[in-house]
């Protein structure tokens, strides 16, 4: 489903990702480990098109579409989504309204008709409900006055209602307890199926231990320099990440 | 040694005051307002058009934009009034009083079917029957000379006088609509006194529009006199066709415990200029005055207000928002000034501006003119683009460029939408930013 070949990009002129390759199929779930530093969020952001960004080399590809030609938005209406480690507050644009644009809008770009109000409500209240979010939350502006907790349970409300078929999620279980945690992974989980891929972005193996990866890598200095099976995330954790020269 | 810096008339000035000698020759008016009639005019003939270096229309070239004066607009005909009517912009449920071409629209304008407690007649029938009401007209001018008003009262005939009786409480809100219709550039000079007796409740919705291409010039002026403990809701719509000038001036008297609220939404013009003096006068009033310019093209929009605390225990709030783009130039110069009496003064005021085309300009002038000491007075002006990773957030989740910053746009707004209190009157508002927005990006 996603195949990144040799990718090199930079930030004001400092390459961050250099000669990446990575390669998921649908129905899986993979996890990308790393030193603080190693290239990880911008692996996320270079793949939703973040423009401060420049790709200097190398492919990436959803389903054989060229992702690195297509705007921000087309990407996600290609079926790429990314849960952001920040999640931004938006004062004035009502939570529903935003999901609402969106989901209208990359219906739209599908050549799908727009969801009828009804339905809307309805897919958005059960959704809701399973992760906790409450119809005053729906109300509020998006992610305004929301805890840590509140804004990455309502990332994963939208990645439910539009149902992307590649989810990649930026360090999700930062900012977390453990009941929080706990919560989004059952929300993870609630989307994973045959026809969905995912890439989980972490420091730390404990959200593994509730969203459990099919294959974990370890990246460092731009590159995927190791990979392995979920054994693998708990060996990291004993030994942490000092046998790829760093002390974090 | 003085030197005289006054520059030569230009061609507009020398109009204006022969309109004016015109006007005062033609219709003589008696007593108070004739002589308040007479005074304007003298110093409009005195001072005429602000030039630059006038410290209150630093920003905005007066002289520049009026360098012709336009002609009178004459007497209304019915098929003007039906255009008119049709065009107005609709705020439903509000009970109507149309003016045309700067003149009160009789056949449209259902003046004996206003709400219970509300009475309204035409300016120029106040004036010849000598209506008591007209001894507040004027009182409250700026303490320094400004041209815009003082053409206005100068020009002194076409408008309404508005009457709120004690302890009305009234639901339906009145809508001035003024609507120009001619493809001729003419002048119109329009005035609305407002008198809210005490403990009265009413909601004023005051409408400006015309047509596009055509360069008439507007100048209406409102005053507002409000009574202990009454409670007035003003929206005021600034919808001119976009070769207008628009000289508007809004002049509040506040009396004890009064709750004032004020919302312009300006998107009209190609010079607009709001200029704005509020002043406490009883304790314990609070004034919110809020605003949406949006400008485009190379519309030039200001809004110039004084919010005076002449006695203690006042509150106000100011929030303006301004959207620019293409070349479009936005003003905003507040001031609060607290009185050696006013202690516990309580005075906010904000300006924020986002700068959407590359080129445009925002000019924010914020003054405090503090001399109580126990206040609480601050103020903050903002200039900026829209925030990148607000834009991005928007484009990850597949909403296109052009709606993303029209979301992001309608919610910068909003801020200041909200506190239009009625919410049929905040979704017409609304409505109207939308449709406005939704042009060109």
């Amino acid at each position: 489903m996603l195949d990144i070949r040799n990718l090199h990009a930079s930030i004001d002129d400092r390459e961050i990702l250099k000669g990446l390759d990575l390669t998921l199929n649908a129905g899986e779930v993979h996890a990308i480990m790393g030193p603080n530093g190693s290239g990880k969020s911008t692996l996320s952001y270079v793949l939703a098109g973040k423009d401060d960004y420049e790709v200097t080399a190398g492919t990436a590809t959803l389903d054989g579409a060229d992702l690195l030609a297509m705007a921000p938005d087309a990407r996600a209406a290609a079926g790429l989504f990314l849960a952001f480690q920040y999640p931004i507050e938006i004062p004035g644009v009502a939570n529903m309204t935003f999901l609402r644009t969106a989901l209208n809008a990359q219906r739209k770009a599908r050549g799908e008709a727009e969801i009828s109000t009804p339905d809307f409500l309805r897919l958005v209240k059960a959704k809701a409900s399973d992760l906790g979010i409450s119809q005053e939350m729906l109300r509020r502006g998006v992610n305004v006055g929301f805890s840590g907790g509140e804004k990455k349970r309502n990332e994963i409300l939208q990645m439910s209602v539009l149902e992307p078929k590649l989810c990649i999620l930026d360090e999700t279980d930062s900012g977390l307890d453990i009941d929080a945690l706990k919560i989004v992974a059952q929300g993870v989980n609630a989307l994973r199926s045959p026809h969905r891929a995912m890439l989980v972005i972490t420091h730390y193996q404990r959200l593994l231990d509730h969203i459990v990866p099919d294959v974990v890598h370890v990246m460092h200095q731009g590159r995927i320099v190791r990979s392995g099976g979920k054994e693998l995330a708990l060996e990291l954790e004993a030994s942490g990440y000092a046998a790829y020269g760093d002390a974090a | 040694m003085s030197i005289d810096f006054r520059n030569p008339r230009t061609a507009g000035e020398e109009a204006l005051a022969k309109a004016v000698e015109a006007r005062l020759a033609a219709e003589p008016i008696s007593g108070r307002v004739g002589e308040l009639r007479r005074a304007a005019a003298a110093a409009f003939a005195e001072h005429g058009l602000p030039t630059r270096r006038v410290e209150e229309w630093k920003y905005t070239d007066l002289r520049a934009a009026v360098r012709e004066a336009a002609p009178l607009a004459g007497a209304v005909t019915a098929s003007a009034e039906a255009e008119a009517g049709l065009r107005a912009i609709a705020f439903p449920g509000a009970e109507r009083v149309l003016f045309v071409n700067g003149a009160y629209g009789r056949g449209a304008s259902p003046l004996g079917k206003l709400p219970a407690g509300v009475s309204a007649v035409p300016l120029a029938a106040a004036l010849a029957s000598g209506s008591p009401l007209l001894e507040r007209i004027g009182a409250l001018a700026p303490q320094r000379y400004d041209a815009a008003l003082a053409l206005n009262t100068a020009m002194l005939r076409e408008g309404l006088v508005i009457h709120v009786a004690a302890g009305a409480k009234v639901e339906t809100p009145i809508h001035i609509a003024h609507v120009f219709t001619a493809d001729a550039p003419l002048a119109t000079f329009t005035r609305t006194l407002v008198v809210v007796e005490e403990g009265a409740q009413v909601a004023i919705i005051e409408s400006h529009q015309g047509p596009a291409g055509v360069a008439y010039q507007a100048n209406a002026a409102s005053e507002f006199y409000i009574g202990d403990g009454a409670h007035v809701d003003l929206v005021r719509v600034q919808a001119e066709g976009d070769g207008a000038l628009h000289l508007g001036t809004l002049v509040v008297d506040m009396g004890r415990e009064v709750a004032f609220h004020a919302f312009q939404l300006a998107t009209g013009a190609a010079t607009a200029r709001l200029s704005l003096h509020g002043r406490f006068s009883g304790a314990g009033s609070h004034a919110g005055i809020r605003g949406v310019n949006l400008l485009t093209g190379r519309q030039h929009g200001d809004v110039t207000m004084v919010m005076d605390h002449a006695v203690p225990h006042c509150e106000s709030r100011e929030l303006f928002k301004t959207v620019l783009k293409d070349e479009s130039h936005g003003v905003f110069q507040g001031k609060i000034i607290v009185r050696p009496d006013a202690q516990k003064t309580d005075g906010r005021m904000m300006s924020q501006a986002l700068l959407l085309g590359e080129f445009a300009q925002m000019d924010n002038k914020p003054e405090l003119e503090i001399f109580a000491d126990d206040v609480q007075c601050g103020h903050g002006a903002t200039a900026g683009a829209l925030d990148d990773d607000l834009l991005f957030y928007l484009l990850a989740r597949g909403i296109p460029p052009a709606e993303a910053q029209a979301l992001l746009v309608q919610a910068f707004v909003g801020e200041a939408v909200e506190y239009v209190e009625q919410e049929d009157l905040r979704e017409a508002l609304m409505a109207q930013i939308v449709a406005r927005l939704g042009g060109a990006p």
